[in-house]
C-alpha cells in the first residue's frame, strides 16, 4: 500500500476503477486500503479450480447470517421483551405490522436454514478431510461458529414466549443442574428466579441480539482469516500451494475473483429459491421449523404433551433421552458436540479426501450421517418402546464414528493420491 | 540525550522488565475479577424475584381424599396429594424396582427422609417438576394405570421418568432422584403452608 498503488494500477493489481483511478479514488486508497484489500483477498486469493458442489455452502452461510441480522434487526423494532408482552408482540408482528409475517417468517426459516446449510458445510469438511493438518485452527473456529450458533438459536426460540419456548427453556437450562455441587445454584443464577420468568426471558434477549450476534461475526472473521492463511481444501485433499508455477501462482489455482464469487452468486440464487418456497408456502414445515404448543401463550403449569426441540438439536437430544440417568444423559450429549472438535486428531489417515480412502473410511462416514440423520428423526418421537431402543443403537453408531476413527482411518487401505487435482474442463 | 537517561551502559534488565511485567498483568487479572463480581451478582435472583419467592398457603378442607391440588410455590407448581388407605398401601411392596427407596440421595426436609416421604400418611406435598429436567409428571393415581404392575404413581410425558404414590423414581427412568418434597407445615388444622416450617422460612 503506497504511492504506486494511488498513482495508477501496476501490473499486478487490476485497479476496480480501470486503468486511471479518479483522484477521489486514488485520495481514498491512500487512507484506506480498499484496492489493496480487493487485491489481497479477493483477486490474488487462489483458490483450487476443482472446487464442486459441496463448495457452496460456505459463502451461502455468509449470507444467511447477513439475512438473519437484517430481519433480526427490524423484528427488534417491534419486539417487546417481557413475559407479558412478548407473545403479544409476536403475533403483532405477524398480524399488524406491514410486512410483519414475512420479516418474521425469513428470521424463523433462516434458522433452520442457517443449520442446514452449515450441516452440508461440516459434512463435505468429513467428505474431504478439510479438517486435517494444516486446517486444525480453521475446524476449531468453525466448531466455534457451530457452539455460538446454537446458543444463538436456543435463545432465539426461547423470544416468542409461547409454551414450547417456556418448556424448551425449563429443560435446557434444568441440563446445568446435572452438574455435580454447583448444579442447583448455577441453574437459579441463569434464571435469575426460582423459575424460567421474566428475567430469564429479558437476558436471553440481551444475550439474542447483543452478545451472541457480535461474538459470532467475530468467529466468522477469524473462520475467514484462518482459511485465508490456510486456503482452502479441495475435493481431491492436494495442496494447491505446493505445485506453483512459475509466477509463484499456485498451478490448479484461480483467482477466488471473479471465478468463484460468480459461481457463488449461483448457488444463493438456488438457495433463495428454496428459502422463498418455505417462507411463502409452509413457513411452519409441519411443525419442524416452528412448533405448533409455540402457538400459544407460555405456561408454567402446563407441559406439552410432548416435549422436542426444533429438529436441529433433535440428534444431540435423542442420545440425551437414550440413556437412564440424568447426569450421563447430559455428559453424553455434551460429549456428542465436543466429539467434533477432536476430529482433526482422531484421524490418522494418510490421505485426505474420501475419494482416496477406503472402504472402513467410506463405510464409517455413510453410517455416521445416517445415524446422525437417524437420531433427529428419534429426537422427535416420543422417549419409549422401540424408539429408545433405536436411540441407544444409533448413539453407539454415532460415538463409534468419532472414539474408533483412530484405528479404522490408520488401517483403511488407501488409493494412490494423484500429483495434480482431477479435472475436466467443461 | 545522555545514555545513563535510561540505563548506564544501555543494558536493559530483562528479568526486572520480565518480573514487572508479570507483577502487572497480575494485579491487573485480580483488578478485573473484582470488577467482574458484580456483572456476575447481577444475574442472581433480584430482590423483588426474593420477595416474590414468599412462602404459600394451601386450604386443605375442600381436598376430597384421592384427589390432589396444585399450587405455585417460587414459580414451582407444588403437588398436594390427599392418600387414601388404598393409595398408601400401594406405596409399599415395591421398593427393589425403585432407584432411592430410602430418599438417601433425595432432596427433602428429615421430616420427609422416610418411606412415604411425608409428614403424615394422609397429605403428600412435592414440587411437581420431574427431577430429570424439570418438566411436570402427570398423575396415574390408578393402579394398573400404566402396566399391569403399575402401583400408581406419577408418569412425566416428557421423558418417561416414573414415580410411585411418595414421588420414589422408578428404575428405567431417566430421573435419577424422588420428587423434591419442599418445606412445609400446618399452621392451623386443614391449612398448608409451602415454604415454611420448624427452621423458618426456606
Amino acid at each position: 500500500m503506497s504511492v504506486k498503488n494511488a498513482s495508477g494500477a501496476p501490473a499486478t493489481l487490476p485497479s476496480t476503477k480501470g486503468a486511471t483511478p479518479s483522484p477521489l479514488w486514488a485520495w481514498i486508497n491512500k487512507r484506506l486500503p480498499v484496492d489493496q484489500f480487493i487485491q489481497d483477498q479477493l483477486i490474488g486469493y487462489y483458490a483450487p479450480k476443482n472446487f464442486n458442489i459441496w463448495y457452496f455452502f460456505g459463502s451461502i452461510a455468509l449470507v444467511v447470517l447477513a439475512l438473519q441480522l437484517l430481519t433480526g434487526i427490524f423484528l427488534t423494532m417491534f419486539y417487546k421483551v417481557g413475559e407479558t408482552t412478548s407473545f403479544d408482540s409476536v403475533e403483532y408482528i405477524m398480524r399488524e405490522v406491514n410486512y410483519g409475517w414475512l420479516i418474521r417468517y425469513l428470521h424463523s426459516t433462516g434458522a433452520s436454514a442457517f443449520f442446514i446449510v452449515v450441516y452440508l458445510h461440516m459434512f463435505r469438511a468429513f467428505l474431504y478431510g478439510s479438517y486435517r493438518k494444516p486446517r486444525e485452527l480453521l475446524w476449531l473456529f468453525g466448531m466455534a461458529v457451530y457452539l455460538a450458533l446454537m446458543a444463538e438459536a436456543f435463545m432465539g426460540y426461547v423470544l416468542p414466549w409461547g409454551n414450547m419456548s417456556f418448556w424448551g427453556a425449563q429443560v435446557i437450562v434444568n441440563l446445568f443442574g446435572t452438574i455435580p455441587g454447583i448444579g442447583p445454584g448455577l441453574v437459579e443464577w441463569i434464571r435469575g428466579d426460582y423459575g424460567i420468568a421474566d428475567a430469564t426471558l429479558n437476558r436471553f434477549f440481551a444475550l439474542h441480539v447483543v452478545a451472541l450476534p457480535l461474538g459470532l461475526l467475530l468467529l466468522v472473521v477469524l473462520h475467514l482469516v484462518a482459511l485465508r492463511t490456510t486456503g482452502s481444501n479441495n475435493p481431491d485433499g492436494i495442496e494447491i500451494k505446493e505445485k506453483l508455477g512459475p509466477d509463484g501462482k499456485p498451478l490448479d489455482g484461480i483467482p477466488f475473483h471473479p471465478y468463484y464469487t460468480v459461481k457463488d452468486v449461483v448457488g444463493i440464487g438456488i438457495f433463495f429459491v428454496l428459502l422463498a418456497i418455505v417462507v411463502f408456502f409452509v413457513p411452519t414445515l409441519g411443525g419442524l421449523f416452528l412448533e405448533s404448543p409455540n402457538f400459544e401463550v407460555a405456561n408454567p403449569l402446563s407441559t406439552p404433551e410432548h416435549i422436542a426441540p426444533v429438529w436441529y438439536f433433535t440428534p444431540f437430544y435423542a442420545i440425551l433421552r437414550a440413556v437412564p440417568d440424568q447426569r450421563w444423559g447430559a455428559l453424553l450429549m455434551l460429549l456428542a458436540v465436543v466429539s467434533f472438535l477432536f476430529v482433526p486428531w482422531l484421524d490418522r489417515s494418510p490421505v485426505k479426501s474420501m475419494r482416496y480412502r477406503g472402504p472402513l473410511s467410506r463405510i464409517a462416514l455413510a453410517l455416521f450421517a445416517l445415524s446422525f440423520v437417524a437420531l433427529g428423526y428419534l429426537g422427535l418421537q416420543p422417549a419409549e418402546g422401540l424408539y429408545v431402543v433405536l436411540a441407544r443403537i444409533f448413539a453407539a453408531i454415532y460415538f463409534a464414528f468419532f472414539w474408533l476413527m483412530p484405528f479404522y482411518s490408520k488401517f483403511d487401505p488407501v488409493k494412490p493420491v494423484p500429483e495434480r487435482v482431477v479435472y475436466h474442463a467443461h | 540525550m545522555a545514555d545513563n537517561a535510561v540505563v548506564a551502559d544501555g543494558d536493559v534488565d530483562l528479568s526486572r522488565r520480565k518480573f514487572l511485567t508479570r507483577a502487572t498483568i497480575a494485579t491487573g487479572a485480580v483488578g478485573a475479577a473484582f470488577v467482574a463480581v458484580p456483572f456476575i451478582e447481577s444475574w442472581a435472583p433480584s430482590e423483588r424475584a426474593r420477595a416474590q419467592g414468599a412462602p404459600t398457603e394451601l386450604d386443605l378442607s375442600k381436598l376430597d381424599a384421592g384427589q390432589m391440588a396444585t399450587t405455585v410455590w417460587r414459580k414451582s407448581p407444588i403437588y398436594v396429594v390427599r392418600r387414601t388407605a388404598d393409595m398408601v398401601a400401594r406405596i409399599a411392596g415395591h421398593d427393589g424396582e425403585l432407584k432411592d427407596p430410602n430418599s438417601e440421595k433425595s432432596e427433602q426436609p428429615a421430616y420427609a427422609k422416610n418411606p412415604i416421604r411425608a409428614r403424615s400418611d394422609e397429605y403428600l406435598v412435592l414440587v411437581g417438576t420431574c427431577t430429570h429436567l424439570g418438566c411436570l409428571p402427570k398423575q396415574r393415581f390408578s393402579a394398573g394405570e400404566l402396566y399391569p404392575s403399575w402401583p400408581g404413581g406419577f408418569f412425566c410425558p416428557c421423558h418417561g421418568s416414573r414415580f410411585d404414590l411418595a414421588g420414589r423414581v422408578f428404575e428405567g427412568s431417566p430421573a435419577s432422584l424422588n420428587l423434591r418434597v419442599p418445606p412445609y407445615s400446618y399452621p392451623k388444622p386443614h391449612t398448608l403452608l409451602i415454604g415454611v416450617d420448624e427452621k423458618g422460612a426456606a
